[in-house]
């Protein structure tokens, strides 16, 4: 395996993007996982694994501030989470998007950086800059005037990624961008991820079914399961005996020839079908 | 009654001699400016549903003042925003839930022909709530007309990028810190004051052309948010104008006339673009991504 398991960004040593201290959460008053005690750095490129409704996504809520822990401390930057925090871009797993949307990408876009704004729009120029620099970033100048509605999955991914970036975020929050994509598809997406995580710093956390087109990029897994959080490098969470201990029963990772891995054992397997 | 001469400005100013006609184009081109607005958030919203319950809703409250004795605009004004701030308050995608409007729409509406049984001048009231009766508004509606106009305007202006924002990407602005429920609560209310002012024009079972059908013309003619507002207002008046300067030659109503418009206008359109899709541009991909899957929180 070829993953960076281990080696600090050089540009960010020791500084802390998030810090989790024994951290439990619950929804709607149900337990979703305790004891989670974990840190980012600055600039690292984070996997967030699991199976379905383990909390990978109450986790994002977390750090956006749209929901509270039931005990334990959590800080981005070293300040608190709270709503609305520009130093976040986010793209969440569900969209309103579909074949009947008739609006420009651009328009899009635009709205990560203006959209939050009370009051008449007065700064288009520096918006539609803006705008056309997020989209360049992510290689998709050329559908700055397409409607959203004609998309591919692929393409919808790089302009919600654009509408993230808009604002020059600090951390990305990215909730299953991979999930309709094909491998193709998907491994192109990390790509260009990996290829923002590392030329701009930007902490960046992103929650996958499948962690195989992730591996070569990451930095750290977030591996929640069970109520439960286990994290560190991937060759340190995702072996037989850490998963095991996670899950409670055996479990077994296997590795082929081109250090893609299977799981196998759990309920889900994220080197297959998971998430 | 002047005669058609095909010099619009010389007919117009003809029209125009009449108070009656200098309010209805007044009234009309006021309603059709606001709802040309509204309805564009309706189409993105996909509430036209809703929109389309609000005015039976409504027509329950014009036929109570009716009843009572008073202005039935009143009553529109208070059964509407009731009912739009109750959908609202019930949860952010309570304004798509057919089910649950279409019985409160059902109950409203024999609510109304109660309320309209009970007064004496039964039929003709019921007609004019039913299908706009805009050849009959007074100059005190005007005024009314314009301020309720200018109040939804203002509103609308302050509050345009985060409601366009939480209409096209809700989760992305709930964690931009936008308020969800309150900005859901602003639009249905003005969309409660844009039913209520435009059911004069064109009646409760007619809204659509006005705030539904100029707007999902409009967004099929161009991609920019902003364009598409301007389209669509352009659209729902060119539909009053025309429709009140055909109905001064013909013996129709007006109301017929101007849903004809909008309706010519729509199919135009929708031909235009299929066509277009068919000639030019390659056909729909079914890489499309399936939208709204439900977010587990997992």
């Amino acid at each position: 395996m070829n993953h960076r398991s281990g080696l600090p960004s050089l540009s960010s040593h020791g500084e802390e993007a998030i810090h989790a201290e024994g951290l439990e959460v619950a929804y709607q008053d149900k337990l979703v996982w305790r004891d989670a005690t974990f840190h980012v750095r600055r600039g690292e490129f984070v996997a967030v694994i699991g199976p379905n409704g383990a909390g990978k996504t109450t986790l994002f809520r977390l750090l956006l501030g749209l929901q509270r822990p039931r005990s334990g401390a959590l800080t981005l930057l070293d300040r608190a989470p709270r709503r609305g925090n520009p130093i976040i871009g986010y793209v969440p797993q569900r969209h309103a998007i579909d074949n009947e949307t008739h609006i420009g990408c651009e328009s899009l876009v635009r709205m990560g950086i203006s959209g939050h704004r009370w009051g008449p729009g007065l700064s288009f120029r520096r918006d539609r800059e803006a705008a056309a620099a997020a989209l360049a970033a992510v290689g998709a100048s050329e559908l700055a005037h397409k409607s959203l509605g004609t998309l591919s999955g692929g393409e919808l991914q790089r302009i919600f990624l654009a509408e993230a970036m808009v604002g020059n975020p600090e951390m990305l929050l990215l909730d299953e961008p991979l999930s309709n994509l094909d491998l193709r598809r998907s491994r192109e997406l990390v790509e260009l991820v990996a290829g923002l995580v590392r030329s701009r710093n930007v902490t960046t956390l992103l929650v996958a079914h499948d962690i195989n087109p992730l591996i070569p990029h990451l930095d750290k897994v977030i591996y929640i399961a069970n109520g439960k959080v286990a994290t560190g490098t991937p060759a340190e969470v995702l072996t037989s005996e850490r998963l095991s201990a996670l899950y409670e029963v055996p479990v077994e990772v296997l590795h082929d020839s081109r250090g893609n891995l299977v799981i196998v054992g759990a309920e889900e397997s994220p080197g297959g079908e998971a998430g | 009654m002047t005669y058609f001469s095909w010099n619009i400005v010389t007919d117009l100013r003809g029209m125009w001699q009449f108070e009656f006609m200098r309010n209805a184009f007044e009234a009309g081109t006021i309603i059709a400016i606001v709802a040309g607005i509204v309805g564009y958030f309706v189409v993105l919203r996909r509430s036209a549903f809703a929109t389309h319950a609000l005015g039976h809703v409504g027509f329950s409250g014009a036929a109570g003042a009716v009843f009572l004795g008073f202005n039935p605009v009143y009553g529109l004004l208070l059964f509407t925003t009731s009912g739009a701030t109750g959908m609202s308050l019930l949860g952010r995608r309570a304004s798509t839930r057919d089910v649950e409007i279409g019985t409160v729409l059902a109950f409203m509406l024999g609510l109304g022909l109660l309320f309209l049984s009970l007064y004496n001048g039964y039929a003709t009231e019921a007609y004019s709530i039913l299908f706009g009766e805009v050849l009959g508004i007074s100059n005190s509606g005007v005024i009314f007309t314009l301020w309720a106009g200018v109040a939804v305007l203002v509103v609308l202006l302050l509050v345009y990028r985060p409601l366009l924002f939480a209409s096209l990407d809700e989760d992305v602005a709930e964690a931009k810190g936008l308020p969800l429920i309150g900005l859901g609560l602003i639009f249905m209310v003005l969309l409660a004051v844009a039913i209520s002012i435009a059911v004069q024009v064109i009646g409760v079972l007619l809204i659509f052309a006005l705030m539904v059908t100029p707007a999902a013309s409009a967004v099929r003619l161009t991609r920019r948010p902003l364009t598409a507002v301007v389209v669509s207002v352009s659209i729902a008046v060119f539909s009053v104008w025309s429709g009140l300067f055909v109905s001064w030659y013909e013996p129709y109503p007006p109301s017929f006339f101007i849903v004809s418009v909008a309706f010519a206008i729509y199919v135009a359109v929708r031909v235009g673009s299929h066509v277009r899709l068919r000639l030019g541009r390659p056909a729909p991909s079914i890489d499309r991504v399936a939208s709204g899957h439900s977010s587990e929180h997992g």
